[in-house]
């Protein structure tokens, strides 16, 4: 089973590279969200998926899941969350200031 | 009393958030950043003495023991730069009540100014890995906003492409962190550094710490650099400024961290990557800096030359080289809060940051001119100055120790840099004036308190090496001898 996660978060990083070297700005704020994605996938994989009951004492189990990832997890989420709202949202204030969302004609140095 | 420990993360974060509520009160604010800033220098003066006394402060949070809880710990190293942190903050800030806009200001410019300090102090003392991951992430969204802030084409462009980049690092961050766990089974620094040791840095730890190192490398502009002058000339002066001398250092801290305490089994390997990008690092630096004629552009490239400069020191890992690139980088971040915020000035005298539009400022601003004067020579590496007891350190351990080709790279590098802020002063203050008498006497003049101030520090640093050494000492024997720290951060246990 951890092999199948770790190569779906691969396929995960593979698309998000992709569109992160896409010139729209919003495919790349979408190759941004796949990679959060992936991330935590693999987070959730790489120690073990399924390892015991859930980390609920209640659930009275001889061995749990280990809870440490899931911690760590549920922080990167809310991170990477406030991350892409103000991405988003200054993606919006170029569109409407600058007019474009092509990578190309945000470079702004002529002489290069 | 370990508690101490953590005021100067605190202390910025309390003011920063009780500074939301009055957003419209300027001045009220601007009293409450002064105040809550000299406790900040206050705290972490005693935290230092107290360190330099009585060893390592370990601060067990909630009070669960260490590889269980999340420990802050304060040891001369964290305790240095956080003083160092929070006394270019302070400047900084001096810098932007007079330097910003009052849009700026009514807009939480100071708010987010004490949020990035809280990170950037929270990132110094930690003693957890995924918590440096989250105070990184506190520091590095300040400064997403603080780059965004004013909604200028310049800076929405270049903050796109920075968010992006740190976003991307960061998520390669929690990756490593994640391959990390699963290998150790363990988040706290100490506990790391226990279990690669005993297990041995075979060759999949080894992967894990360069992935660590090209994390570090994208934070702190150690060769993969590409975005930082950009998104550095975009900023308003005074902010910066304040980038410039904390944002990279942080990324150089945690290299020093984990390649100090946690991945020192395989120097040949590790340490020799660090090397060569320090030396193409310095190279690419060097000629951007001299290749430029916007004030901008020349000090954004000086930031990545220190930086390859330090991690030459750090690549080095003997004892003296370390305290070499410990007082270097201390000096660096006075010494380009010092040149940003004066090059700030001039920049807003002129209203333009191009080289061969203007000349003769020497006539009506000789303060700040001596003043750039002196920062100038700082930088280079001028006896008397503060840069040069690191700069001989780093490169008399360069020559002892057989890397003959990466100090000649060092002294070469010193003497562009010396030619490429040199050359800002010739083109700004020498030469026929441009200026008519009256013209805009009163811009520029918010630069000389903090500039002045930061100078007499660069003096007195460079005038008192004996007595900073012997602080930078203690602080490379931690590095040297990554024991000490385990055993200050387990002591409670046994």
């Amino acid at each position: 089973m951890e092999t199948f996660i770790t190569i779906i978060a691969g396929i995960l990083f593979t698309v998000g590279t992709y569109l992160i070297l896409n010139k729209n700005l919003l495919r790349i704020i979408l190759g941004i969200t796949l990679f959060s994605h992936a991330t935590h996938l693999l987070l959730m994989a790489i120690n073990g998926l399924k390892k015991g009951a859930a980390p609920l004492l209640g659930e009275n189990a001889a061995s749990y899941t280990d809870p440490v990832p899931q911690a760590l997890i549920l922080t990167s989420i809310v991170i990477s969350f406030a991350l892409t709202a103000f991405l988003l949202v200054l993606g919006y204030r170029t569109y409407v200031e600058l007019g474009t969302d092509n990578m190309k004609q945000l470079r702004g140095n002529t002489h290069e | 009393m370990s508690n101490v420990l953590i005021l100067p993360i605190i202390i910025p974060l309390l003011t920063g958030m009780l500074m939301i509520f009055f957003r419209r009160h300027v001045r009220m604010q601007q009293w409450l950043i002064v105040i809550s800033l000299l406790l900040t220098i206050g705290v972490s003066t005693f935290i230092i003495h107290r360190i330099f006394r009585q060893g390592i402060i370990v601060l067990d949070v909630g009070g669960w023991h260490a590889p269980y809880g999340i420990s802050l710990v304060g040891d001369m190293l964290s305790a240095l730069l956080v003083l160092i942190a929070s006394i270019i903050c302070l400047m900084c800030s001096l810098f932007a009540f007079g330097s910003t806009s009052n849009d700026h200001k009514v807009h939480f410019v100071y708010s987010y100014i004490l949020l990035l300090l809280c990170g950037v102090n929270g990132s110094f003392l930690t003693g957890d890995i995924f918590n440096l991951f989250v105070f990184f992430e506190v520091m590095l969204i300040s400064s997403y906003v603080l780059l965004a802030l004013g909604g200028k084409k310049i800076q929405l462009r270049e903050s796109i492409k920075y968010v992006i980049i740190n976003v991307i690092s960061s998520t390669l961050f929690v990756i490593a962190i994640a391959y990390l766990y699963s290998i150790t089974g363990t988040l706290n620094m100490a506990h790391l550094s226990e279990r690669v040791a005993t297990i041995g840095q075979d060759g999949l730890l080894t992967t894990v710490s360069l992935l660590f190192l090209s994390v570090f490398a994208l934070k702190s502009g150690l060769f993969l650099f590409f975005w930082l002058p950009g998104s550095y000339s975009a900023a308003p002066p005074a902010i910066a400024a304040l980038f410039a001398a904390l944002l990279t250092k942080v990324g150089i801290y945690a290299i020093i961290r984990t390649f100090t305490l946690i991945f020192y089994h395989q120097p040949e390997i590790t340490h020799t990557i660090i090397l060569c990008m320090a030396a193409i690092t310095m190279i690419l630096g060097a000629l951007g800096a001299v290749s430029y004629w916007e004030i901008r552009k020349i000090l954004a490239y000086n930031v990545i030359v220190a930086v390859g400069f330090i991690l030459f020191g750090v690549g080095m890992r003997t004892f003296e080289s370390l305290t070499g690139a410990l007082f270097y980088l201390i000096h660096d971040m006075l010494a380009k809060a010092l040149i940003f915020i004066l090059g700030g000035a001039i920049i807003s005298i002129f209203g333009s940051d191009k080289l061969r539009n203007f000349s003769g400022l020497l006539l009506f601003r000789p303060s700040l001119g001596w003043l750039y004067f002196i920062a100038a020579l700082a930088l280079a590496g001028v006896p008397p100055l503060s840069g040069f007891v690191g700069k001989v350190i780093i490169l008399k351990g360069g020559i002892t120790e057989g890397h003959l080709i990466m100090s000649v790279i060092g002294i070469v590098t010193s003497l562009l840099v010396l030619y490429s802020v040199i050359k800002i002063f010739i083109h700004s203050f020498w030469g026929e004036t441009l200026l008519s008498e009256g013209d805009q006497k009163a811009t520029g003049t918010s630069a000389l308190l903090p500039g002045s101030i930061l100078v007499t520090f660069i003096i007195a640093m460079g005038l008192g090496a004996e007595w900073v050494l012997t602080y930078v000492e203690q602080a490379a024997e931690v590095m040297t001898n990554p024991s000490i720290y385990i055993d200050a951060v387990f002591k409670q246990i046994d």
